[in-house]
């Protein structure tokens, strides 16, 4: 097991590095640089030519690879060119406010899914099988911000019974340990923000985690259909065992490993940010971080995100591979 | 023992089945509610639910006592110090915590004292000393002195200054690169030495980039200075969550006029709908640039108020008359080609439809707000019988064909610069001229413009400082009109306008410059080198009960002049 664990860690470290090669290239391919893009109408021939030295941009790209990854391995991402903060710190802010969100709107997700694919699979073919599906289907198909607008609009506006977008509301103020607002408030044991920050997270996880929501559905409705028609369910029935212990106990358990890769997968793409989300309900997270560094052409903060996110998204997959064991004890990695 | 060696067993499932059952009454007996335990636990539940409801009832009602908060949605800052930031929204923050040597008079573009009181010149231009203001204190309670304005502008020009190291200080090297050295004579006086005159100059230190720094926070703080900032202003720095807020608070020592408002509060909302959402709720009471199509709603809107006015900027068309240039065609070297395709453009349909009410048809290379506008100048009208008239005079009778470049990205000044391109191709086509449009990424086409590489191009101009020589000399001096770095992307030399526009800089009579500025203005528009389309206007929205704020046509927000008016 511990074998196992090590190759994989070291298959997510080539990942890793093959990434950074792709997004050091891929960026670099694209037309316009941080220069010309700070200077504007500005810009002279003498003028970018000096910005471009100042920040190493006139030297060979394998040559700015290479600088670049010595710095990485010692920790160092670089500053941003935008913001001269280093890249680092700027993404170990931001992430836990994508964290926050894609833990409730994953948390909204799979219960909710779980719930109506197990619904539509014991009941198949009924009006709350269809319903169901139905709703599934409108979720994968609405723009995530389409979605988001209406829900400020009905919840927040015409109901006023939650804000329009943000973490918090400007009167309130939490110290920032962990960056996730709910942690840190209790830690605090400051209930008011807390609260307000449990409302601020409602809207944007509704509408983050609707689309999650739908694919966990479907995709629990057709394994809870396979488990279902499977021959030691029957013996269970015959066995004598309610109906609930039937489904729970037995079904579900037998078909949550897909269930378990949607979810895992689904949970791993929201933490590439959201940028759709984000923009609307004015979210620091991420996703906007990403789409700004890249409109201002800045090298090393979409570097560094880049490889963030992906660290992470093949961290989250390393751990749902290793959860399978626990769900099924026949799953043994050699 | 035999019993446990079955329990312990997995076989016989029915002896199994037995034990098992044994065992779970057992348990169930256990957990059978006995009175004292369960009592006690559910009025912990009950407990815990009362706690939980009064703090959701304490979070709703707002504290009795606030102080007064005013909260503005607009994007976010990028840095916090004045001399570092190129963009507007770092800008705006930076407006209300520090202060220059000068500043813009209230909604104009004049210059009135600041931290100087006054200032003398020498008889060749080149020496300013500016006399500074005496007991004004920065933010963290270190004096403000000569020292510090040296510190401010040495850190930005001298490579070799301590500081220089932590900045790019871009804006130094576009406006500034005239100042030879600051020096400090007494305390209370500052002399600054430029490398030759410059009338401008007065209007040039009015900007943030000459905001005056606290030289002890910079040192304090050195490479983290940009999210510290300390200065002489209104309101000082509280704290700045990136992506979310910048929180910004009275000063109590301010030298000046008292703010009416308590806290000012910089909400982060980059997107304009949910900033108009916001705003409707009451969440903030003042946003910036709305969504065009969310104006006429937003006008409607009985509890929101609309302030508008053009800003510092021009939307031009370009014609190139440079005859050394690679992309030039001998029809625009004749200036009835010129003004015919001036005729031919209808500007006022491109604005109200292309622009959507976000801009004024324009008529001069500055905008009206700018002191020095020549309103006694005509413009063009849409004339497309004229124009063939011109054409045909000039011995193009049935036109000819040309291109036309066009900006791959949207500009403060310009939107959509393609929808406006095709706007005015299908214009000339009905004049006979016919233009391709052409279009590379925005840095090419930077480059590609300024080599004259094109026709006839698109382009524009956000203004840095409010003097007319930030536009006449800047886009249309001979100087300006070098192959390959040409900030005059027309061409044009005018060996008229290059003497008015040297006078300009030389003397500092400022009713003089406004003299030679007007004539400026008249002679461009006679030589017709651009077709001037637009200003892009600055569009603020305020809730109702806001009062007192006013827009400066530099696009500075202040808010130490907001208050809100008492309910009636």
């Amino acid at each position: 097991m511990k074998y196992y664990i090590a190759k994989r860690a070291i298959n997510v470290l080539l990942i890793v590095f093959a990434v950074s090669i792709i997004i050091f290239l891929l960026i670099r391919l694209a037309p316009g640089d941080p220069a010309i893009t700070m200077a504007g109408e500005h810009a002279s021939a003498e003028t970018l030519a000096q910005m471009r030295t100042k920040w190493g941009l006139d030297k060979p790209v394998i040559v700015q690879y290479f600088i670049w990854l010595g710095h990485a391995l010692r920790g160092d991402f670089g500053q941003s060119i935008l913001t001269h903060q280093s890249v680092l710190v700027e993404l170990v802010q931001r992430f836990p406010n994508t964290l926050e969100l894609s833990i409730f709107a994953m948390a909204f997700a799979t219960i909710i899914g779980v719930l109506a694919g197990i619904v539509s699979a014991v009941k198949r073919y009924s009006f709350l099988d269809y319903t169901s599906m139905i709703i599934a289907l409108f979720g994968v198909s609405m723009p995530v911000f389409w979605l988001a607008i209406m829900l400020i609009m009905v919840f927040s506006i015409r109901f006023d019974l939650l804000p329009t977008g943000g973490r918090l509301g400007v009167m309130y103020s939490i110290k920032p340990l962990t960056h996730l607002y709910l942690l840190d408030s209790l830690l605090e044991l400051n209930f008011p923000a807390f609260l307000d920050a449990l409302k601020h997270l409602i809207l944007p996880s509704l509408a983050l985690g609707t689309i999650p929501m739908a694919f966990v559905a479907r995709v629990t409705r057709s394994s809870m259909l396979d488990v279902m028609s499977q021959d030691y369910i029957r013996t269970a029935r015959s066995k004598g065992l309610n109906e609930k212990a039937v489904v729970i106990k037995h079904a579900l358990r037998n078909a949550l490993i897909p269930i378990i890769t949607a979810s895992g997968t689904e949970f791993a793409m929201l933490m590439g940010g959201a940028v759709l989300t984000e923009t609307i309900f004015s979210w620091p997270g991420l996703g906007t971080y990403i789409v700004q560094a890249v409109s201002a052409r800045d090298y090393p903060a979409v570097q560094g995100a880049v490889i963030f996110v992906a660290s992470m998204v093949a961290l989250v997959n390393l751990i749902v591979d290793i959860f399978y064991s626990y769900v099924d004890p026949r799953i043994r990695y050699e | 023992m035999k019993a446990r060696k079955v329990l312990n067993s997995s076989n016989g499932r029915g002896l199994v089945a037995q034990a098992r059952s044994e065992e779970l009454q057992k348990s169930a007996n256990k957990n059978q509610p006995r009175g004292g335990k369960s009592s006690m636990k559910r009025t912990l539940v009950v407990a815990l639910v009362l706690v939980l409801g009064v703090s959701l009832l304490a979070g709703c009602k707002p504290v009795a006592k606030q102080p007064v908060t005013f909260v503005f949605a607009k994007g976010d800052a990028v840095e916090l110090d004045p001399a570092d930031v190129t963009d507007g929204e770092s800008v705006t923050v930076m407006n209300n915590i520090f202060e220059g040597l000068v500043r813009y008079k209230s909604g104009s573009t004049e210059v009135e004292p600041c931290l100087a009181t006054s200032w003398d010149t020498s008889s060749d231009g080149l020496v300013w000393t500016f006399h500074l203001r005496k007991n004004v204190k920065f933010q963290d309670g270190t004096p403000f002195n000569a020292d510090a304005v040296v510190f401010s502008y040495e850190r930005q020009r001298d490579p070799n200054h301590a500081f220089h190291q932590y900045g790019k200080w871009e804006y130094w090297g576009w406006c500034f690169s005239e100042i030879a050295k600051t020096e400090k004579v007494d305390d209370s006086t500052v002399k600054i030495t430029l490398s030759q005159p410059f009338a401008p100059f007065l209007s040039t230190m009015a900007m943030f980039t000459m905001d005056v720094v606290s030289p002890t926070n910079c040192n304090q703080w050195k490479d983290q200075w940009f999210s510290h900032p300390v200065g002489t202003g209104p309101f000082s720095f509280v704290e700045w969550v990136k992506g979310d807020h910048v929180t910004l608070e009275k000063n109590p020592n301010y030298w000046g006029t008292e703010p009416q408002i308590d806290k000012l509060i910089f909400r982060v909302i980059d997107d304009p709908s949910s900033r108009y959402l916001a705003l409707q709720k009451g969440e903030v009471q003042g946003m910036e640039f709305p969504n065009p199509t969310d104006l006429p709603k937003i006008t409607q809107d009985s509890n929101l108020v609309v302030l508008s006015a053009p800003g510092l900027n021009v939307g031009y068309l370009a014609m190139n008359m440079g005859a050394d240039t690679p992309g030039f065609q001998k029809p625009f070297g004749d200036v009835r080609v010129r003004q015919a395709i001036n005729y031919a453009i209808n500007k006022k349909d491109i604005v109200d439809q292309l622009y959507k009410g976000t801009a004024t048809p324009a008529v001069n290379p500055i905008p009206p707000t700018l002191w020095g506008y020549n309103d006694a100048v005509q413009d063009y009208s849409y004339n497309p019988a004229k124009a063939k008239e011109l054409l045909t005079a000039a011995g193009y009778p049935k036109g000819f064909k040309t291109n036309l470049w066009a900006m791959p990205v949207s500009r403060p000044y310009m939107f959509d610069p393609k929808a406006i391109a095709t706007a005015i191709q299908a214009d000339l086509k009905q004049v006979g001229i016919d233009a391709e449009i052409v279009t590379y990424d925005w840095g090419t086409y930077l480059k590609k413009t300024e080599a004259g590489e094109q026709a006839m191009c698109l382009l524009g101009w956000t203004g840095d400082y409010a003097d007319p020589d930030d536009f006449l000399y800047v886009l249309l001096d001979s100087d300006a009109a070098k192959v390959g770095s040409a900030g005059n992307v027309a061409f044009y030399r005018n060996p008229t306008v290059h003497a008015l526009n040297k006078e300009a800089q030389m003397t500092t009579d400022f009713n003089k410059r406004v003299e030679l500025y007007k004539q400026v203005q008249q002679i461009v528009h006679d030589d017709a080198p651009w077709v001037p389309l637009a200003y892009a206007t600055q569009t603020l929205v305020f809730a109702k009960n806001v009062k007192g704020f006013v827009l400066y046509p530099t696009g500075d927000y202040h808010f130490d002049t907001v208050s809100f008016e008492t309910s009636k």
